[in-house]
């Protein structure tokens, strides 16, 4: 695979993630081409574990490339994300440069004639050696360049949004003590959201925006298909067929993608063949995470599975 | 194919889709690179480019669909103006086979285009002339006749007025046949100016209306303006929510936080090298909300009540009392039911009867003076008229005493202060701050200072 050209049509971009194992909605591939095309990064809000961040490691994957993640939380800062000075180290280097800095000083007879020499040395400490590079440095300085994950965005503090404009829309960072960092090779950058806060308009005017929803029947048979090998399909058309009536349901949350796949790898390891309203019933504590949500759906579980039975039959 | 995009971020703009400039060179970039030869993929290329939010999306699409299906609705009208002139066509068709070959010289552009059907012809001579008539600077639903005449005009209205004329004396039938196509022209115009308003026109439209409704009395709207009203309502609720919502730390600068500094530096031996410096934590706004849900005051203690209870982001901690004759706690009902389902219940409990302001004070002061502390703002919201009963201004300078802010809002006009049996001079006298709340701008000003009096 050739790593720095663009994909040169979206058909190539969904084969390409389908052998990372990741099945794209036409959506999803148009946005990823269109990423790499016109060099933008991409905003992903949806649910959560309808594969966003899965959608960025999956790209690393088929691009050969170094995945960067960066966690975002509150109170993350500069000094975390960007890159920080290595404290212990300039100490540690006065201390073992300090006759070396008396016999260069030595020369000076006067006060400002040492002071002039302090400054021939430039800024020594100051330099490339010294700064502990965090994520989003890391990212411009790979040289294959890279895919850089900057997870849950909306996790963090305004102040530390608009520290990413920079990055985000000239692949650049400014620091203050050597000037400006500019990326070897521009990164692929994907930002995911919940969509606890608003995002500012400036974050958002610099990104593809993507939304990921709940995945149509036929795209999440095709996503457990791949996920699940030695799934029997009818008993795939069923989990998905259950899944999907579940979440007409009024719950506090839905289940997504992830926690599908989770189901059909439990029902596969319980070895059933097919949906059942007692293994359903037993096993609902994996597809929902709240003890009313589980409440609400038991009485619909028989109905449900009926449903779905005669969906796999027919459909 | 320049021109046709740049139509359509226009009409993305009417639809409430801010597109920047910076974004519409970006979609360009996005849709030389994807072409348009698929409609589905140049909607999402354009949905990723240009929308930022899920709402946005979706009135893009919906956008993308009107725009783009321009084309079919002119498809649709042809075939079925050809169905009207049908029988005389079949009929021309078996008599004079010959003839309208010997009749075109006569004819002018337009009326052969009529004539011989050609649909695409007539398509292109229509986007065309729109295009010179300006179609797209369409704003409001007065301008439809001008700019059909235009159309018409520019399509050359008036050389096929003259061959109608000529042909009437000539050729009845034929005459007969271009006029109904003429009449179909005309319909398809109408179309096009309609579905031209509708993208272009909205923005203007909207901003028009809810100009005129910010500035409407909210005591007397019909019964339509009540939905709008709602919707603006929750307009500003949002506007408000993201202006306020922002975390409320903020450093003091200048001030050491010496603990903190020690302890984040242990590993280096207490030598200072990251400093903590002080932050002071500021309190969300504690609302304490009392409405007069009598008579005329009604109406707007609805929407007042509304707007404090959707800012859930902003405001920590709002309690909500309504009164007329006596006062009950209404925040649950505020909280677990639907808007409308809660005023019915709020006013089915405690409406409909003349106000008593001095009983539900005593009311009040018995049940919930405790609500009170020093971080909260006390609203009331009433027209101070007490029907002559005593007002126990007492009371109230109780409240404003124990409370951080004491705001009355008065949907009369100043003027009426104090006139008949109002006792706002009264209560004013131990209110912060008291101000006239008729309009739904009013109400964003009144609402907007109470939040920002905590930042």
């Amino acid at each position: 695979m050739n790593n720095h050209l663009p994909a040169d049509s979206i058909e190539a971009v969904t084969r390409g993630l389908a052998s990372a194992g990741y099945i794209a909605s036409k959506q999803i591939a148009t946005a990823v081409y269109l990423a790499e095309r016109i060099e933008k990064p991409i905003l992903v809000e949806g649910p959560a574990g309808v594969g966003k961040t899965e959608l960025a490691k999956a790209l690393a994957a088929w691009r050969g490339l170094k995945m960067i993640r960066m966690q975002c939380y509150e109170g993350l800062d500069e000094a975390k994300a960007l890159y920080e000075w290595k404290y212990a180290k300039q100490l540690l280097y006065t201390q073992i440069l300090k006759d070396k800095l008396g016999e260069v000083l030595g020369g000076a007879d006067t006060l400002s004639a040492a002071l002039g020499k302090l400054h021939d040395f430039g800024d020594v400490f100051f330099s490339k050696e010294f700064v502990e590079p965090r994520p989003l440095l890391q990212a411009l300085e790979q040289e294959k360049g890279c895919v850089l994950l900057v997870d849950e965005i909306d996790k963090s503090d305004a102040e530390f949004e608009s520290l990413l404009l920079e990055i985000l829309s000239d692949y650049q960072v400014s620091i203050p003590e050597f000037g400006t960092v500019v990326a070897l090779v521009k990164p692929t950058v994907i930002l995911t959201s919940n969509g606890e806060r608003d995002l500012s308009d400036a974050l958002k005017r610099r990104c593809l925006h993507l939304h990921i929803g709940f995945p149509e029947q036929k795209l999440e048979e095709r996503i457990v298909e791949s996920r699940v090998p030695g799934i029997s399909q009818s008993l795939r058309k069923q989990i998905v067929g259950f899944i999907n009536q579940v979440r007409t349901l009024d719950l506090k949350k839905l289940p997504s993608v992830s926690e599908t796949i989770d189901w059909a790898r439990v029902l596969v390891l319980l070895q059933s063949t097919e949906l059942d309203h007692e293994t359903v019933k037993d096993t609902l504590n994996v597809l929902l995470n709240y003890e009313a949500d589980i409440e609400t759906t038991m009485p619909q579980v028989t109905t449900f599975v009926a449903k779905a039975g005669r969906q796999g039959v027919f459909g | 194919m320049r021109e046709e995009l740049h139509r359509f971020f226009r009409a993305a703009r009417g639809a409430g889709v801010r597109v920047s400039p910076a974004e519409s060179i970006d979609a360009m970039k996005a849709v030389a690179d994807v072409g348009f030869g698929d409609r589905g993929i140049l909607r999402d290329t354009l949905l990723l480019t240009l929308a930022k939010s899920q709402d946005e999306k979706q009135a893009l699409g919906e956008c993308f669909d009107l725009f783009f299906s321009q084309p079919e609705v002119k498809d649709e009208a042809t075939p079925a103006d050809a169905a009207e002139g049908a029988p005389p066509d079949s009929m021309e068709g078996e008599t004079q086979p010959g003839d309208p070959g010997a009749q075109a010289p006569e004819l002018g552009e337009l009326a052969q285009m009529l004539m011989s059907r050609d649909r695409n012809a007539i398509a292109a001579a229509m986007a065309n002339a729109a295009n010179a008539a300006s179609l797209s600077d369409i704003r409001y639903f007065t301008q439809r006749g001008i700019f059909s005449s235009r159309i018409l005009e520019q399509l050359g209205i008036e050389r096929l007025r003259d061959d109608l004329d000529a042909l009437t004396a000539a050729n009845p039938a034929e005459a007969e046949r271009l006029a109904a196509a003429l009449e179909a022209l005309r319909e398809n115009v109408r179309d096009v100016v309609n579905q031209a308003l509708v993208l272009y026109g909205r923005e203007e439209t909207e901003n028009l209306r809810n100009e005129i409704l910010r500035n409407a009395p909210l005591a007397r709207l019909e019964r339509r303006q009540v939905e709008q009203m709602k919707a603006l309502i929750r307009a500003i609720a949002r506007r408000l929510r993201e202006r306020y919502s922002k975390p409320r730390k903020r450093q003091r600068r200048g001030h050491l936080d010496t603990r903190k500094t020690l302890r984040r530096n242990a590993a280096w031996g207490g030598v200072p090298f990251l400093t903590s410096w002080k932050r002071r934590h500021r309190d969300r706004p504690k609302i304490v909300a009392i409405c007069d849900v009598s008579g005329s005051v009604a109406q707007v203690s609805d929407f007042f009540l509304l707007l404090i209870h959707s800012l859930h982001e902003v405001v920590d901690d709002v309690r909500s009392f309504a009164f007329s004759g006596h006062l009950i706690e209404v925040s649950d009902i505020l909280d677990t039911r639907s808007p409308e389902e809660a005023m019915s219940e709020i006013m089915s409990k405690v409406g409909f009867g003349s106000s008593d302001y001095g009983g539900s004070l005593v009311d009040f002061e018995k049940g919930w003076i405790r609500t009170v502390t020093a971080k909260t703002t006390v609203i009331v919201l009433g027209d101070a008229r007490t029907n002559n009963l005593d007002p126990r201004a007492d009371i109230l300078r109780r409240i404003s005493e124990r409370s951080k802010r004491l705001v009355w809002l008065n949907p009369e006009g100043r003027m009426a202060w104090g006139w008949g049996d109002s006792e706002m001079p009264r209560y004013a006298a131990f209110c912060s701050v008291v101000r006239q709340c008729a309009t739904a701008k009013q109400l964003e000003r009144a609402v907007s200072d109470i939040v920002a009096a905590y930042q």
